[in-house]
């Protein structure tokens, strides 16, 4: 543990990763903040494969990495509008009574 | 050395994605989210993903962060009546956090040595940025083809989700403007003086 190994990086993506489950869990009201919690989760993916890329000294992990990126500014963007549109309708962004959308 | 600045980033990123998720305003929690990212950016950088750090920013900070700001301010949500009664999640979302972090404890502990020894940020090449963009658009072409494509896809995606037609209101219509003629606009007349069309 002495100098800057990749253990260092697991644990901080690992805790990332933890926060984000629990910060789901928490804010069962507010719709934008699971989606902030679900960000920290693809973050600490990304922290993960980078670090793994970069100790195993092959570049493919880095690839990857920019592949969850687009894909987790994709999924921001197409759950930031059902958000805007859910509003619209509701004037309410509570998850609880998502459920009364059902036909 | 490294491992201190390791150590006070690593306090940094994990802090603050704490503050999101238990910041009371949202708006609050976003600015947090920005610190979490920015921070996460220096942890890639220390071990010399330098492209991947700045792709961290610009993505995340320039657009994500940006967008959730936008909808946050956007929509006129009375957040002190959504924090209410929220406390009482707490109990059942620790014990989820616990379990989780135990289960990757246990992983953890059953896996082998983690002691890579290649450590190589740049592998056959000169930069971080050299190496992925050798591998990028050749190797990996129809991944990158891909990403684009997905991007795409949530771009049509966003528009028609939040696209409204209201009723009752008046549109501009380019071609019907474009299409009209000087004949069927204007009409000569030749009034005798005095009298008036």
């Amino acid at each position: 543990m002495t100098e800057l190994g990749i253990l260092h990086f697991l644990i901080v993506s690992a805790a990332l990763f933890t926060i984000g489950v629990v910060g789901i869990f928490v804010n069962r009201k507010n719709v934008i903040v699971i989606l902030m919690a679900l960000e920290l989760i693809l973050l600490s993916v990304n922290i993960n494969l980078v670090a793994f890329s970069v100790f195993t000294g092959t570049i493919q992990g880095q690839i990857f990495a920019m592949l969850v990126l687009t894909v987790a500014a994709a999924e921001a963007a197409v759950g930031l509008a059902i958000l805007v549109v859910y509003f619209r309708n509701r004037r309410d962004i509570s998850v609880e009574n998502v459920d009364l959308m059902k036909g | 050395m490294a491992l201190i600045a390791f150590g006070l980033i690593a306090a940094v990123v994990i802090l603050s994605a704490l503050f999101v998720i238990a910041a009371r305003n949202p708006v609050h929690s976003v600015l947090w989210l920005i610190l979490a990212f920015f921070s996460s950016a220096g942890l890639m950088v220390l071990i010399g993903a330098e492209f991947l750090a700045m792709l961290l920013i610009v993505v995340y900070v320039g657009a994500v962060a940006v967008l959730f700001l936008f909808v946050v301010m956007m929509l006129d949500v009375d957040f002190v009546e959504l924090k209410q009664g929220s406390l009482g999640y707490w109990p059942f979302a620790l014990l989820i956090g616990v379990i989780l972090v135990a289960e990757l404890a246990l992983v953890w502990s059953a896996s082998g040595s983690l002691n890579f020894d290649a450590f190589d940020p740049s592998p056959g090449a000169e930069t971080n940025t050299e190496a992925i963009g050798a591998v990028m658009y050749t190797q990996y072409l129809l991944l990158f083809q891909l990403a684009g494509f997905i991007l795409l896809v949530a771009m049509i995606g966003a528009i028609v989700l939040t696209l409204r037609h209201r009723p009752n209101v008046r549109r501009q219509n380019v071609s019907a403007q474009t299409g009209r003629r000087r004949a069927d606009a204007t009409e000569l007349k030749d009034p005798a003086p005095g009298q008036g069309i």
